[in-house]
This record gives structure tokens, C-alpha cells and sequence, in this order.
């Protein structure tokens, strides 16, 4: 068996490959949910109706996905110019953090700063703490050819203990009875609720605003052009002139700005303040939604109502029927996996012999 | 050469990738004792030919016969058994072992404990004294020059037994010297009874080594003769399919002030491939063409006026200025850049053809404004590139890297010599290996695009390890081995053997013309 490189690939298959992945991906887990005994059909319009079958299965859905777009368009950017962050997840709780330093602590004692001046400020400061974090790993993968994988991976484990330390030390919360968690953000910068009742709030449409604005920035300006040559042939990009260092921590800016942003918008939006377990891997599902989404800012839009529903829609379902919740995160770990095989697909063909 | 049985018989093979047909029913014989070449341009076939001989493709049609047996299809090891071996182009040497070490290396099977080294040594010594390739099987192949690694490759296959040897353009890589002591190697080989297939795009050095010639054309063998008795012209002929005006050569008529002037320079030193003391002068409507072994320094050079490496010791100026090692900075004030690998280097291959013709020229404010990419004007400009440089096999959002090589130089040449409005036009040209691997038509359209840049009072830094190139082009004509860079000295002062004895270091050469000339 070996691969042989496609001249072309069309478009129609481009677009088909990730459907045809999720496909495939839902036809794996059946069999373990048959393994599980339950009746595979029941089960899977259990969870689409647990993901997408009402209106409050939806706004539960784009409540999830929120968080999942930013970090999804973290990842996007990034590995377009082959810059591999995996630590999308640590620069989200830097970035809540942050949020909480500067809506929760001033905004709660003391400092009477108008809600206008703090509001962008939060996210400003969320957004610099999330990029700071990356800008060490991007310089040493430039200068020194340090493998960035392993730095942002690394740096996650250290963001998670300096955000348990805060949690009991400088920012604790005094009435939480003991419970690791921060001050509360000051109730003048949290969201609104886009439907009233509900949990989905309005960083929803600031998300989707910014994957469109992503969108125009690979398509319309320098700057993407440049991020996409430097991560299609660095070398070639050099040749023509473009600085490919300063390309690269431009892209560690962004990368890690949207993962902070991230972990602003769900204190603002959801939490209200910062714990240890507010994001169930946010981060790290960011990289399989832009994966899933071909790197396409517009594609994290989908991919991230994809995967939030399957997570929401398995919740739903395991209360109705024996299967644990797991099954969500092999659905989506395994898509990623079957997204990886079809893109190979799309640009080799198997010969058997 | 009339012997009883063919030791080599192919019949009939086709071979068939997506729309292009790469071998359409070739059959061809190998004699015992002969040596075929087969000729082609780039693309005609000849690689896909040899890899189902050698079992790295599966053909669709057609068998082969090895000394009588028929040959299983798509297996190297096969193959190799059979006493086919093979001498690729791009050598496949370890250069941190020795020798034996490269030699035995895929010979023994892996799960012999101790390698017999001894009984290894003998055999080489013995394989070396017959086929008069003397060789010190200790010697450390990363010390090797590049004549002597052709010979570890030889030997190689030679010590594996094989009695079919197909060489993948042999002399691409050799000084002329070196060349003629492969021919004399070449019909040593022969006299032992050895049969040899030369596989090459040189008329001169095919009519000198082969007995028999065999022409591919679009996959199809569309002539197979006696060498006796064939002319280039035929030859050259039957390669393209019509006739071929041979390059004439048409010296510069004005040359004018000096713009490019390097003094005493010298750059970071990575095996040979550096500059030391380098002095040259590059004046207005002139070609210089540097000729030499490849690896000798050329790429330090051209990176050096490209503005992707800086210089340690001396003065690069450009037009009276320091010149800066920014290749944006270049392209503004007038370089024209044509780089060595243009897969890697010339195009950024996922990227459509439009962007490319853009990428030099991303912040000249004829394409961009604010940092928004002014598209319509961009596309306009690559719509002019690919008309006036006839780039062809795609529109303009096609990708790069689904052109072929001929069309993407076209595609870089036409990027680098086609300022936008507002900028200046070329006033240096540094083409490395502009014509490297492209097929004749497009070869002399390259050629006829520096000629006209210079007539039009451009200087031109041609660096090529194509002696006939350097030749045909060069005005003045300076040769690089080791870092070093003779003088440049009018092409008429220098012939082919003074130019080889420069390429190859000799001392004697490197103060040549003066006398010569005198």
C-alpha cells in the first residue's frame, strides 16, 4: 500500500471531507454504544435532541460554543502559520484572570471607573495576558528552534498552578466557605443574555463577529497574506521579503490574545468569576474545532456548534439512557482523527500495491 | 556492437499517471557490452522509464526480460538481484561514514549479528582493481569531492553485482576533467562486459559515450540509432521535435557604469559553500556569468545580492550605497531575483498564482494600501506577468505548485522583471541557475529575457554550472571553486579546458587569460 500525490483536489471534495469524517466518526461510536447496550438510533436522536431540539437545547448549545469559537480561531491562526499552540487552554485561564484582576478586584473596591472605561480594559488586559504567554514559546521556536509544541503544552501545567495559587491566596474569594474560586466580577461588566432566561449571552456575537473579521484578515489584508505564506513555505516568504519572525510573533499576539479573550468572555458571560474547573478543556478542544474547520474562520463557526452540541446533546442523553457522557469526548476526539485521514485523502490517493 | 542476446528487454510498457501518458508503448533492447543512451527533454519520460525498471513504479502494459528471465514488476530488491543497479543524479551517500561503511550499508541483512568487514574489504578492493576505480574504502565520504562520490555510487552497485548500470545524468554534477575520467571509466566497464545506460540531455557528451542513442519525446521512443553516424543537430531534432536554432552568441554592445560591486568579501563559512575574499564588478549592459561546480559558493553569492545573507568582511554596494540585506529593500531599488530551487525558494507553492506574483511587491503602494491587499490592481499585474511571459497550465488562481518548472520560472522571471507602476525597472539581475531542469524551449526563453534585460541596460549576474550556458551568456565570464572567485575576464579570453582547470582549483588556471591573452 502507498500514497500517491493527487494533482488536484476540487472543491467539491474539499468541503465534502469534513462531513464525510463526521460520518464516519458516528458510525465508530455506534459501536460503543452498542457495546454499552443501549439502541444506537434512540441514543443518537437522544443527543440531537439533547444538542439541538429546542430552544433551550440550542441556547445551551451556542452557550457552549461561545468559548469554543475564540479558542477555535486561536488555533486557526496559529497553525496557519505553522506556529502549533497547544496551550490555548493555560492562555484561557491567564486571560480570566486577568479579568477577574481588573473587574473583580478594583472594580469591586474601590476604583468608581465607568463600566465603558473597564469593560474594554478587562479585555484588553485578558488579551495581553493570553498573548504574553505565547510570545516567550513563538521567539524561542525563531530564534533558538525550540519546539513549540512542547513549551505551550508545558506552560499549560504552570498557568493551572499560578491560577490555583491565586485562588487561594490574592484573589480568593472570602465568602466561598473555603471553595477555591476568585472575587466575583463586579456585576457591571457581565454580558447580557441574549434570550432572556437562558445562559447564551451576547459574547456569542462578538465571537462570530470575530471569526468574520478573521476571515477578511486572511483574505483582504498583508497581514494575512503574509501569515499564510509564511506558514505555507517560510523559506519561499523570506526570499520575497517578508519578515517571517515578525509575521510569526504577530501571529503568537493573536493566537494568545483570542485564547485570553476567551477566558474573559466566560467570566463576563457565564461564571462570573474564575475556578479551577471552568473550562473543561476548552483550549484543547479549540484545536480539533479548527482542525475540523480546515482552518477556515468561518468553518470554527460550524465546527464549534458542532462539537458543542455533541457535548451538550451527550449530557442530555446520558440522563435519559445508560451511556456515560465520555461517549462526547470520543465523538469528538475520534473526528478529529477521521478529519486528519480525509484531509490526507483529499491530497493523496491510496494505492493498494 | 552485434551480440547474439540482449541482456535488457523491454516491450511495450505504457504507463499512464491521471491525463499524462509518461511512457506510451516503449520497447527497447540493451546489448552486451553497449552502452544506450537514452536522451530526452525534462518530462519526456526517462525517469518514469527507468523507476519500472527498477521497480519503483508499476507499469500499466508492457514486460521486461533480464538476461532472458522475465522481471516481477515494483521491486527494487528484485531488480537489484536481477544485476540491475542504478546511479541516481542526487547521490544517496552517508557522509559520516566511510567508504566500506557506505558500501556494505543494505547488503548484509539486518539481523546478522557482526558485519564481515574483512571478507566486505576484499571484495570492494577486488571490484575497485577490475573496473579501475581506485578508491580508499576508509576515507570518510563527507571528504570526498564530488567525482570521487560518484565513484563510492558506482561501486556500490558494482559490489552488489550488477552488470546493468543505469546512469542518471552522470556528468550534471562533474567539472569537465571529471567528466572524461567518467568516459574512460565508462569504457572500462564496458570491456569487462558490463552494459550501460546513460541517461542524459547533453548532445556532445551522447555522441561521445554511446553506442547507440535512443530519443524520448512526450513518452513516446520517437528515434533509436546507431550513435555512429547521427549529428546534434538530428539528435537535437529529434529531442523537440523540430529544429533547433543552435544559441548564437550575441555580445553585449554598450556597457556602461558599474552598479554592483562586491570588495574583498567574505561570509560565514559552511563547508565549501562560502565566500572568501571575493572582489567583482557588475556593470550596465553586461552578463556575468560565474561558472563552476555547484556547492562552491554560488548559493553564498547569490543569497548575498538576494539579501538573505550578509556578508562578514568586506563591501557589498549597490549603485554607490551599501547594499542593504533586506530583500524587500533590493526589489524597490531595482533587483531582479531569480533564485536557485524555485519549488522551495521561487514560489510559495499553496498559494495561487496571483498571490505570488504579488508576494515581492506586498508593501509597494501599487498593491496595497493600509494594510488591505488592493486586489483588482494586483490581479491586473499578474494578468500582465502571465501574459507577457506566457505562463501557462492555469489561470491565475490556479496553485503555484501545478505549474510546470518552466512555467513557474517563467512566473518568477516575469515577478522580477516586471516593476509595477511607479517603480524602477531592473537595474541587477541575479539569475542562479535560471534554465536548471527546464526543457529546451523554455531554456531558451529564459535565456532570451536576460539577454534582452541586459540590452535593455541591466547588469546581469548569471551563475550556472552549465559550462555551455555560461559560454553562450557570459560577457565576462569568473569561475568560483572553494570560495574563491577567479577575475572576470572577457568570455573570449577563457576556452573550456582553462574554465575546467578553474572550476577544478588547479592554481595554473586562476591567472589564466593574461598570458593567454598577451
Amino acid at each position: 500500500m502507498r500514497l500517491e500525490k493527487r494533482n488536484e483536489s476540487s472543491a467539491l471534495v474539499l468541503i465534502a471531507a469534513p462531513f464525510a469524517a463526521v460520518a464516519f466518526t458516528l458510525s465508530v461510536a455506534a459501536l460503543l454504544v452498542l457495546w454499552a447496550g443501549a439502541p444506537v438510533g434512540r441514543t443518537y436522536s437522544l443527543l440531537l435532541q439533547g444538542g439541538f431540539g429546542s430552544v433551550f437545547a440550542w441556547s445551551e448549545t451556542l452557550t457552549r460554543a461561545t468559548p469554543l469559537i475564540l479558542s477555535g480561531l486561536a488555533a486557526t491562526v496559529a497553525f496557519k502559520a505553522r506556529l502549533f499552540n497547544i496551550g490555548a487552554e493555560g492562555q484561557l485561564y491567564a486571560g480570566a484572570l486577568a479579568a477577574i484582576a481588573v473587574g473583580g478586584l478594583h472594580g469591586g473596591t474601590g476604583l468608581e471607573w465607568s463600566p465603558w472605561i473597564l469593560f474594554p480594559l478587562m479585555i484588553v488586559a485578558a488579551a495581553l495576558a493570553g498573548a504574553a504567554l505565547l510570545l516567550g514559546p513563538a521567539l524561542m521556536k525563531q530564534k533558538l528552534g525550540v519546539d513549540e509544541v512542547v513549551t505551550t503544552l508545558l506552560f499549560n501545567f504552570i498557568v493551572l498552578l499560578f491560577v490555583g495559587a491565586m485562588l487561594d491566596g490574592p484573589m480568593k474569594d472570602p465568602t466561598a466557605m473555603g471553595w477555591p474560586q476568585s472575587v466575583a466580577l463586579n456585576g457591571e461588566l457581565e454580558l447580557g443574555k441574549l434570550i432572556e432566561g437562558t445562559r447564551v449571552h451576547s459574547g456569542l456575537l462578538f465571537a462570530a463577529f470575530l471569526a468574520v473579521a478573521m476571515w477578511a484578515l486572511f483574505r483582504f489584508t498583508t497581514l494575512g497574506f503574509r501569515i499564510r505564506a509564511v506558514g505555507a513555505n517560510a523559506r519561499a516568504a523570506a526570499f520575497a521579503g517578508i519578515p517571517v519572525t515578525g509575521t510569526v510573533v504577530m501571529v503568537a499576539l493573536l493566537s494568545g490574545g483570542l485564547a485570553g479573550v476567551a477566558g474573559a468572555i466566560e467570566v463576563a458571560g457565564r461564571t462570573g468569576y474564575v475556578t479551577l474547573d471552568m473550562s473543561p478543556g476548552y483550549g484543547y478542544s479549540g484545536i480539533v474545532i479548527a482542525m475540523l474547520a480546515g482552518l477556515h474562520p468561518i468553518g470554527v463557526l460550524l465546527a464549534s456548534i458542532f462539537v458543542a452540541g455533541v457535548l451538550v446533546g451527550a449530557d442530555s442523553m446520558s440522563r435519559a439512557i445508560g451511556v456515560p457522557t465520555y461517549i462526547a469526548d470520543v465523538i469528538v476526539a475520534t473526528s478529529l482523527l477521521s478529519v486528519l485521514v480525509a484531509t490526507l485523502l483529499t491530497q493523496y490517493r491510496v494505492r493498494w500495491k | 556492437m552485434t551480440e547474439p542476446a540482449p541482456v535488457l528487454r523491454i516491450r511495450n510498457i505504457s504507463k499512464r499517471f491521471g491525463e499524462l501518458l509518461a511512457n506510451d508503448a516503449i520497447s527497447l533492447t540493451l546489448d552486451s557490452g553497449e552502452v544506450l543512451a537514452l536522451l530526452g527533454e525534462n518530462g519526456a519520460g526517462k525517469s518514469t522509464l527507468m523507476s519500472i525498471l527498477f521497480g519503483h513504479y508499476v507499469a500499466d502494459a508492457g514486460d521486461i526480460e533480464v538476461f532472458g528471465k522475465p522481471l516481477p514488476p515494483g521491486n527494487p530488491r528484485i531488480a537489484l538481484n536481477a544485476g540491475i543497479g542504478m546511479v541516481h543524479q542526487h547521490f544517496t551517500l552517508a557522509d559520516n561514514l566511510s567508504v566500506l561503511d557506505n558500501i556494505v550499508l543494505g547488503s548484509e541483512p539486518l539481523w546478522q549479528p557482526f558485519s564481515n568487514r574483512r571478507a566486505a574489504r576484499t571484495k570492494l578492493l577486488d571490484v575497485a582493481h577490475r573496473f579501475g576505480l581506485p578508491v580508499d574504502p576508509d576515507a570518510r565520504v563527507g571528504t570526498l569531492s564530488v567525482g570521487e562520490r560518484q565513484r563510492v555510487e558506482i561501486l556500490k552497485a558494482l559490489y552488489r553485482g550488477a552488470r546493468i548500470l543505469i546512469l542518471d545524468e552522470p556528468t550534471a554534477v562533474l567539472t569537465p576533467q571529471e567528466s572524461e575520467s567518467l568516459f574512460a571509466t565508462l569504457a572500462q566497464m564496458v570491456a569487462q562486459g558490463l552494459s550501460i545506460i546513460f541517461i542524459s540531455h547533453k548532445l556532445g557528451e551522447v555522441l561521445r559515450v554511446s553506442d547507440r542513442v535512443a530519443v524520448l519525446r512526450a513518452g513516446k521512443l520517437v528515434a533509436e540509432a546507431a550513435t555512429k553516424g547521427v549529428t546534434q543537430a538530428q539528435l537535437a531534432q529529434w529531442m523537440v521535435g523540430h529544429g533547433v536554432d543552435a544559441a548564437e552568441r550575441q555580445p553585449t554592445r554598450v556597457r556602461g557604469g558599474s552598479v554592483c560591486a562586491l570588495e574583498r568579501v567574505s561570509t560565514a563559512r559552511r563547508g565549501r559553500e562560502y565566500l572568501r575574499d571575493v572582489s567583482l564588478a557588475l556593470h550596465a549592459g553586461e552578463i556575468v556569468a560565474i561558472a563552476g561546480v555547484s556547492g562552491n559558493g554560488q548559493a553564498a553569492l547569490a543569497n548575498l545580492l538576494c539579501g538573505t545573507l550578509s556578508a562578514e568582511h568586506g563591501s557589498v554596494t549597490l549603485l554607490d550605497a551599501p547594499l542593504p540585506a533586506e530583500p524587500d529593500r533590493l526589489v524597490q531599488l531595482g533587483v531582479a531575483r531569480v533564485p536557485e530551487d524555485r519549488h522551495a525558494v521561487g514560489v510559495v507553492g499553496d498559494l495561487p498564482v496571483w498571490e505570488n506574483a504579488l508576494s515581492e511587491r506586498l508593501s509597494s503602494p501599487a498593491f496595497s494600501r493600509g494594510g488591505w491587499i488592493r486586489g483588482t490592481a494586483a490581479r491586473a499585474h499578474a494578468q500582465t506577468i502571465v501574459k507577457r511571459f506566457d505562463v501557462r497550465g492555469g489561470g491565475l488562481t490556479t496553485a503555484a505548485r501545478s505549474l510546470s518548472g518552466g512555467n513557474m520560472q517563467k512566473l518568477i522571471l516575469g515577478r522580477a522583471l516586471t516593476p509595477p507602476a511607479g517603480a524602477v525597472a531592473a537595474k541587477l539581475i541575479v539569475a542562479h541557475q535560471p534554465t536548471w531542469g527546464l526543457d529546451i524551449g523554455a531554456v531558451a526563453f529564459v535565456q532570451q529575457q536576460l539577454v534582452a534585460a541586459r540590452d535593455a541596460g541591466a547588469a546581469v549576474l548569471l551563475i550556472s554550472d552549465d559550462l555551455d550556458e555560461v559560454m553562450a551568456l557570459g560577457d565576462r565570464i569568473a569561475v568560483m571553486h572553494a570560495g574563491a572567485l577567479t577575475e572576470a575576464l572577457p568570455a573570449e579570453q577563457w576556452t573550456r579546458e582553462t574554465i575546467g582547470l578553474a572550476m577544478a582549483g588547479s592554481h595554473a588556471a586562476s591567472t589564466p587569460g593574461a598570458e593567454r591573452a598577451a
